[in-house]
């Protein structure tokens, strides 16, 4: 697993150039107005599902990000993440009862901490033990303790509630600003304002010495040791330090839902954070942040719409593994020297030409898969098969031919295509090395 | 005396049930250093085929056809699949396993829908076997013991005895020199997925039966592999199999010796009854907690070493 | 470089596509919807599929006998992947919608999250409210100290099913053995089982009492060889799956002579599952089985199974979800509106009729349906048989909704308009 790690480079993070600054500052203006585009004018309230789904991505950056810094930062491979933001979630939830009685008076601004603070000691214990290894000792050690924990969570019904998990009021009139927190548009802007906290403090730890070490432990160990650090001290506090950051999601997530159960501490959420994580790239710092929002609408958006959106979400994993294995963020960082040399107009019409047999290959692939499912499954749960607003007849022949036809003409049109916009892709980079050599 | 008796036998069975699982994933684990999350996955088809082949042509064509279709699914994956994201790393293979799951799931659902299959045990093996202090051992379990024990005998074989044993092992660590003399290097690696897969499959068929033939028997059958693969060692067939019957042994003795934390102070004081987590932790008896076992042994044994049981490498 | 453009472009047409192409059908005329929330996709998607079918039946049904108000229901399914958090972000799209009606069948832990969320929910948006329909969540806490004004479950819990198996077992019965699985609805019916066996069959003596872990256990012999050790002549487990099949075919196959009193044996994929090893052994608590309206003789009855079979190949079983549609039906004709307040209040007290003619009561004191139960046994004589195994339910005690009235400690909070 070595290999592994050492086989994928981490793009030295940027000098904070003014364009860098400025895309943060944007993102910040755009998660402060996106609850705004989907007022509801006509009943003079927001749009309660766009909230949470974008109050769920806020704490899934928080949460992908932190497992960056385990797996992009110090090449390791954690199954039990979710552990920490889970008890982080459970200490928040608890610890708002308290507020609530009196016997824990901190503002609800702060709640975060607390989590953090169960994060970081829970992160500690375990990261005591799991980080006297690397690679797939590492791995296996914490897929071990993820798994105790989840079901001590289902066992032991004082702390964690058991299968009902434990619930609190949010509404505990202990506000810095005088917020009651009963509206999720407050929670929103509380989430908006750790994420943006949460970020900056993990961007910065990356300019760290401990940042760099822990690049420098993941890309050769042995050197590392060499120079005089320690690799499993490294692997230590970095552990430690992702669990606090883990943990200040669970206590967002507990304070958005008032409610945390054991699946907020199980597999599926550990596993989702390599999901989001890889998705989005784990060479960049921000690719993170770019698969959390994608998996966060995948699973509440597309679900809605099909019940087959795990297939999608596989299929676009084993593409993405596949063919990006720099993650979203590392398709837009690739197309940054071609941006600087202003020659981003060159590859306009090549994308369009590889857009338009793409487009008819995912529909081909979409319509047979969605086809398929509602025979088998669909159907008899009383549904009826729409596309583009038109009831479709499976019975036919027609609908299935399309979806096959496209699959088939779009996968070789798009083949012969992304020949043609490899060239140009070549010519144009090729253009740019010369370029650069000559200077 | 009955009891342990009983229970050791038990435990074999179960152990050996665990080997089937885990023998196929140790070889690809320890040949090519893919963790195969979808190993349960293709047990999970291995199952279905099975069923079908068996619905049409019977039980003994099942045992045979399905793990030679799970083996070319297995092979499938591993020359468009795998192979492409080989150079990648290790982390990238594990994570093309990890979208597979995914993909298996639903489509299993979609094309046999959500119900559990009838997929039974062929009325020529449904007898008891012997029957020990009362109770019968059923002749499927005694079928089941056989062919894994067959399983470990034949890849051991496979393995040490056979020029393409050798190759396999020699390409293991030394891939470009095995390459350089002339053998190909990527097509054993398919042929080791391969061969994995189709003893996933295997454990298909025999499972399938046993167990139940249903969308969700590949999450439940899901990490325990791992488990096993890592706590007997990489590299090590033996290690595996030892691992397989420890595992076995401890999840029985667990349900039959049924003691909790506080039972064991009891000799030295009296525990007393408290209603608090601690209280709690203290009580909970030994048998519901046995599953957990295996999860606790694997990382005791991975601190204190963390090559595994009989491990050749660190994993 | 060339691919690496090429699948950019297509996941991110992948994800937009699903989102533009597979739009929801948009009802254009005016109906009642109902948001549904459950399992539909990973590996528990079959309780909602099954729940599903159900509702699509049972929808066509009450639409057909006039609906409420003229209008007719409409079911809007989301998927919960057994998330309470899921759950939560749909409840918010169902009030979004302005639909005031939220259903939900599976899963306690989701359950319990959906009670407290609504609750909030209702105290935060007066003017958006929103009744939580509990067609299946069966932890009887969740009318005992967990009742909320805004819930109503209309469904038997566990206490009640507890109660009727007690009742349906044989006099000749000396010893039985406990098996539950390790998790608040087999907890609860673990406690449930001893309490009511304790009140209404004291010479009956429990000889084991096991739970076990959900859905982990590979291999029952260990268990087994305890149930022989102690002698037991039944079990009463509230096993389901692979845990309720596994422990039975283990302990068939070791030639134990037991009978098996289960509460889920029925569920889909049950019949299937246990096939021909059941027969005779094997007993279910149900809320209705296919072969109720023979044994009864009522022609009403035959006909809504018999037009479920046409086009079904697993049992109609919840009949409860039937009553649910008529009640709320009822409640709102009642109410004259679709407004939460004004149907919770007309939902209390509700009494319908099912096909056969017996009682559905919602009780107000603690928004728990009354139903009638029956304890069928698992044989090979009777007239339709489940999931084409050949054998079928046979009811063995009837039990009527007014004879289930167990008490209740719920304090429920009212909320004064």
């Amino acid at each position: 697993m070595s290999d592994a790690a050492r086989s994928i480079p981490m793009a030295t993070p940027r000098r904070a150039g003014s364009a860098m600054t400025w895309l943060w500052v944007l993102g910040l203006v755009l998660a402060i107005a996106l609850p705004w585009c989907f007022y509801d004018f006509a009943k003079a309230r927001h749009s309660g599902f766009m909230i949470s789904m974008f109050s769920q991505a806020g704490m899934m950056i928080i949460f992908a990000l932190s497992y960056n810094m385990l797996m992009g930062q110090a090449g390791l491979l954690s199954f039990c993440h979710a552990v920490f933001f889970g008890f982080g979630g459970y200490v928040v939830i608890h610890a708002l009862t308290g507020a609530s009685n009196g016997s824990f008076p901190i503002p609800m601004e702060l709640m975060p901490l607390a989590g953090g603070l169960a994060g970081l000691i829970l992160a500690i214990i375990f990261g005591y033990m799991a980080t006297k290894q690397r690679a797939t000792a590492f791995a296996m050690i914490t897929l071990g303790i993820g798994e105790l924990m989840a079901t001590a969570a289902l066992m032991f019904q004082h702390f964690f509630g058991g299968e009902g998990g434990i619930t609190s009021d949010r509404m505990i009139d202990r506000s810095l600003f005088g917020l009651s927190y009963a509206q999720s548009i407050e929670v929103y802007y509380l989430i908006v304002f750790w994420t943006m906290v949460s970020v900056i403090g993990m961007y910065f730890l990356t300019q760290t010495p401990l940042g760099r070490m822990a690049n420098a432990c993941r890309d050769n160990f042995e050197r590392a040791q060499f120079v005089g650090y320690d690799p499993k001290i490294v692997r230590f506090i970095q552990f430690a330090l992702s669990g606090l950051f883990a943990g200040m999601g669970g206590a967002l997530y507990a304070i958005a839902y008032e409610i945390v159960t054991f699946d907020s501490m199980a597999g599926p959420l550990s596993a989702n954070a390599l999901l989001m994580a890889y998705i989005g790239g784990t060479t960049v710092f921000g690719g993170p942040i770019l698969g959390a929002v994608l998996i966060t609408v995948l699973q509440s958006g597309v679900s809605l719409l099909s019940n087959s959106w795990l297939v999608y979400v596989g299929v676009l994993f084993i593409t993405m593994v596949t063919f990006v294995p720099e993650g979203l963020a590392g398709i837009i960082m690739a197309h940054g020297p071609i941006r600087k040399a202003g020659k981003l107009g060159k590859l306009a019409v090549p994308y369009v030409r590889i857009l338009v047999p793409g487009f008819i290959l995912v529909l081909g692939f979409v319509a047979l898969v969605e086809l398929v499912s509602f025979q088998t499954i669909g159907a008899a749960q009383g549904k009826k098969l729409v596309l583009f607003g038109n009831p479709i007849d499976i019975a036919s022949n027609i609908p299935w031919a399309v979806a096959i036809g496209g699959l088939i003409i779009g996968g070789i049109w798009l083949r012969f295509e992304s020949i043609v916009f490899g060239r140009v892709w070549d010519e144009i980079t090729a253009e740019l090395k010369r370029a650069e050599a000559r200077t | 005396m009955e009891i342990i008796l009983v229970s050791l036998l038990n435990g074999l069975v179960y152990g050996m049930l665990l080997f089937m699982l885990a023998s196929g994933l140790t070889l690809i684990f320890s040949m090519m250093g893919v963790l195969n999350f979808a190993h349960a996955s293709i047990y999970m088809i291995g199952a279905y085929l099975a069923f079908e082949v068996s619905r049409w042509f019977g039980f003994l064509p099942a045992l045979i056809l399905a793990p030679i279709l799970c083996g070319a699914i297995g092979a499938a994956i591993e020359i468009w699949g795998l192979r492409r994201v080989h150079h990648n790393g290790h982390i990238a293979e594990l994570l093309f396993t990890f979208g597979l799951v995914f993909i298996v799931q639903r489509g299993v659902q979609m094309i046999w829908g959500m119900l559990p299959m009838p997929y039974r045990v062929p009325s020529y093996l449904d007898f008891p076997l012997f029957t020990l202090y009362g109770a019968n051992f059923p002749a499927y379990r005694g079928f089941m013991l056989l062919i894994s024990a067959g399983m470990l005998l034949a890849i051991w074989l496979l393995l040490k005895k056979t020029r393409v044993g050798l190759i396999i092992q020699a390409a293991l660590t030394h891939p470009n020199m095995v390459s350089s003399l002339g053998h190909n290097v990527p097509m054993v690696f398919t042929g080791v997925f391969a061969g994995g897969c189709g003893l996933a499959g295997l454990a298909g068929v025999i499972g399938g039966n046993y167990l139940t033939t249903e969308s969700s028997m590949a999450d439940a059958m899901g990490p325990i592999v791992f488990v096993v693969v890592v706590f007997g060692g990489l590299g090590s067939l033996a290690g595996c199999f030892i691992a397989s019957i420890i595992m076995g042994m401890i999840q029985t003795f667990a349900v039959v010796f049924d003691y909790t934390i506080a039972d064991m102070f009891s000799p030295l004081f009296k525990v007393p009854e408290m209603d608090t987590l601690l209280g709690e932790i203290l009580t909970v008896p030994m048998s519901r907690i046995g599953p957990l076992l295996p999860y606790a042994l694997m990382i005791l044994i991975l601190l204190v070493r963390p090559r595994g049981l009989l491990g050749t490498r660190d994993t | 470089m060339v691919r690496r453009l090429l699948s950019i472009t297509t996941l991110a047409l992948a994800a937009s596509l699903g989102a533009a192409c597979l739009g929801p059908a948009q009802a254009a005329e005016d109906t009642i919807k109902i948001g549904y929330v459950d399992p539909l996709s990973g590996a528990f998607a079959q309780q909602g599929d099954a729940s599903l079918k159900h509702f699509a039946y049972l929808f066509e049904r009450i639409n057909a006998e006039g609906g409420a108000l003229g209008k007719k229901f409409e079911i809007v399914p989301y998927d919960s992947k057994l998330q309470p958090a899921e759950a939560l972000i749909a409840l918010k799209s169902i009030t979004d919608q302005n639909i005031p009606f939220i259903m939900h069948c599976a899963g306690s832990n989701v359950a319990a999250a959906l009670i407290d969320g609504v609750s909030k929910h209702n105290a935060r948006n007066p003017n958006n409210r929103v009744i939580y329909l509990n067609c299946g969540a069966l932890a009887s806490d969740l009318t005992n100290d967990q009742c909320d004004f805004w819930h109503f479950r209309f469904d038997a819990n566990t206490g009640m099913r507890a109660e009727t198996l007690v009742r349906s077992l044989p006099k000749t019965l000396q010893s039985v053995y406990l098996i539950n699985q390790d998790y608040l609805f087999g907890q609860t019916l673990q406690k449930e089982t001893k309490l009511y066996l304790a009140k209404l069959r004291p010479d009956i003596k429990i000889v084991g009492e096991e739970l076990i872990p959900l859905g982990r256990v590979k291999d029952f012999s260990p268990y087994i060889s305890k149930v022989k050790a102690s002698g037991a002549q039944a079990m009463i487990t509230g096993n389901w799956g692979p845990d309720l099949n596994l422990m039975m075919k283990t302990s068939v196959e070791a030639g134990l002579d037991l009978s098996y009193y289960t509460y889920l044996a029925h569920v889909v994929g049950g019949a299937t599952s246990v096939g021909a090893m059941g027969e005779n052994r094997l007993f279910t608590v149900t809320e209705f089985h296919p072969n109720v309206p023979s044994e009864q003789k009522s022609a009403a009855g035959e006909e809504f199974v018999a037009k479920w079979r046409a086009s079904h190949d697993f049992d109609l079983f919840q009949m409860n979800n039937y009553a649910l549609l008529k009640m709320l039906a009822s409640a709102i004709n009642k109410a004259g509106s679709t407004d939460a307040y004004k149907v919770a209040l007309a939902l209390e007290g509700q009494t319908v009729k099912d096909p056969m003619g017996h009682d559905y009561i919602m009780r107000k004191e603690d928004h728990q349906m009354l139903e009638p139960l029956y304890a069928a046994q698992f044989v090979k004589d009777v007239k339709y048989d489940s999931e084409k195994t050949g054998f079928g339910w046979k009811t063995v005690t009837a039990v009527e909704a007014a004879d289930l009235a167990q008490p209740t400690t719920c304090k429920m909070k009212r909320p004064a308009s």
